[in-house]
Parts: C-alpha cells; structure tokens; sequence
C-alpha cells in the first residue's frame, strides 16, 4: 500500500494527536486553569472553595464555591477523565455569587474552582480530596 | 424520556422586599456518564442532565452547564434575590431533549 504525500501527513497528524490526548487529560492545576482564563494569570484571593479533606465515596463529594463579584465560576476535576465539572453563570436576579453541589471524583486529585469576575479578571483556587472509592465507574 | 425524573424545589413562602433567600435544588435522574459498563462489557451510554437554570420573573439568577461529573441525582443549593413578589421557574434540560420545568411563586412577607 502506497501513501501520497498528503495521506502520509493526514496519518501522521492523526498519530500525534491520539498522543497528545492523553497528556491532555492528566494535565496538571495550572494548566487547566490557564486553559480556562485564556492565558491571563488567575489571582489566589476573592474565591472559596470548600471541599472535603477526605471524600470516603467519589460517588457524591459535596463542594461549594463562593466569590462575590463574579460573574461565572468553573468548576474543574483535574484527575477525572475528562476535567470539566460544572460552570455557574449567575444572573441579576442572585442573591450571592455561591453555590453548592456534588459531584463525582475518579480518585484523589486537585479540585479547581475558577471564578470570571466582573471586571474580566480570574481568581482561582484549589484543594485536594482523598478519594478512598472513585466514582467513575472505570 | 427518561424514567422517574421528579424534580424537588425548597423555596420560602414569604420573603421580606429585596431579600437574600437560600433555594435548594433536587433533582432524581441517574446522571449515566458514559464511561460505565454493563455485565457484558458494553459501555452504557451517556445520559445526564446538562443544563439548569433558575430565573425569577424572567430574571436569570443562575445557569449552570453541568458535565458528566456531577453526581446522580443533581443537587443545587444557591442564594437569591427578592425584590418583588413572583414566581421563579426552575429548568433542567436533559440529554434527550427533555425538559424539566417546576415554578415556585413567593409572596412578600
């Protein structure tokens, strides 16, 4: 089987990205944050997160995010399959820039909350949870 | 449509004019992430909620976009505000194309 120079780039292409894709997903706190901001450097103040030290179930680990002034906060999983947890847009109509919910970590790992404030610029913060049975089903 | 969704909403009655109040969300839906598998090895395909939405007198107070890691039967709990008497409508819209919806009114107090 002959490949022209077009398919042999095609193929190579689609190699190199089945092999990014895996880093991809074990990307690291920092990277995930920036992923969020666009770039632009997240400061450490204006934003609580507060999760459990030790989650004995990743079924269900209760977390809540509050930072006042934001306008969207993003909620990130770095060990799970695939990162993403939740994204909050909060409305005129709310009372305070929190909210509290439960969501499933694969193991221990980092939480991320990013929060978009008003004025554009980021706030982040982190914790890490004990995860004793992981809740993805692998 | 999937079965035995039944949405639960813990609003206050009454609220004082431009009042801050804590609603409670509940949702039952099995949240599938589409990474399990069933006994014969088949993965179970992806079924989730993955909006909600809580606006009050067509006010938007929070709209979440929900992925695959938020745990079965979702739960939200979040702050808003009552400037006046109305009804806020809860939206849930599911990977199937169905939507959920319950209204709460409030009364001023």
């Amino acid at each position: 089987m002959n490949f022209t120079r077009r398919e042999t780039l095609a193929v190579s292409g689609a190699t190199l990205v089945a092999t990014l894709l895996p880093l991809k997903l074990m990307a690291s706190t920092p990277d995930l944050i920036s992923d969020i901001t666009g770039g632009v450097k997240a400061s450490s103040g204006g934003i609580d997160l507060t999760a459990p030290e030790i989650a004995e179930n990743g079924n269900t680990v209760p977390i809540s995010v509050d930072a006042p002034g934001a306008v969207a906060i993003t909620v990130l999983a770095a060990g799970n399959p695939t990162p993403g947890v939740a994204k909050f847009n909060f409305g005129m109509g709310s009372g305070s820039q929190s909210c509290t919910t439960r969501i499933r970590l694969a193991g221990t790992q980092d939480v991320i909350a990013v929060a978009e404030m008003a004025d554009g610029s980021f706030s982040a913060a982190h914790q890490t949870v004990k995860v004793t049975i992981g809740g993805c089903g692998g | 449509m999937a079965k035995g969704v039944k949405p639960r909403v813990k609003v206050p009655k009454t609220a004082a004019a431009g009042e801050t109040i804590t609603i409670k969300t509940l949702i039952s839906h099995k949240m599938e992430t589409g990474r399990r598998k069933d006994g014969d090895g088949q993965v179970i395909p992806r079924s989730i909620i993955n909006r909600f939405t809580c606006a009050f007198n067509g006010e938007n107070v929070v709209d979440v976009n929900m992925e695959p890691a938020i745990s079965v039967n979702p739960y939200f709990q979040f702050d808003a505000n009552v400037p006046e008497a109305g009804e806020f409508t809860f939206t849930w819209y599911d990977d199937d194309g169905s939507v959920y919806e319950k209204k709460k009114s409030i009364k001023l107090a």
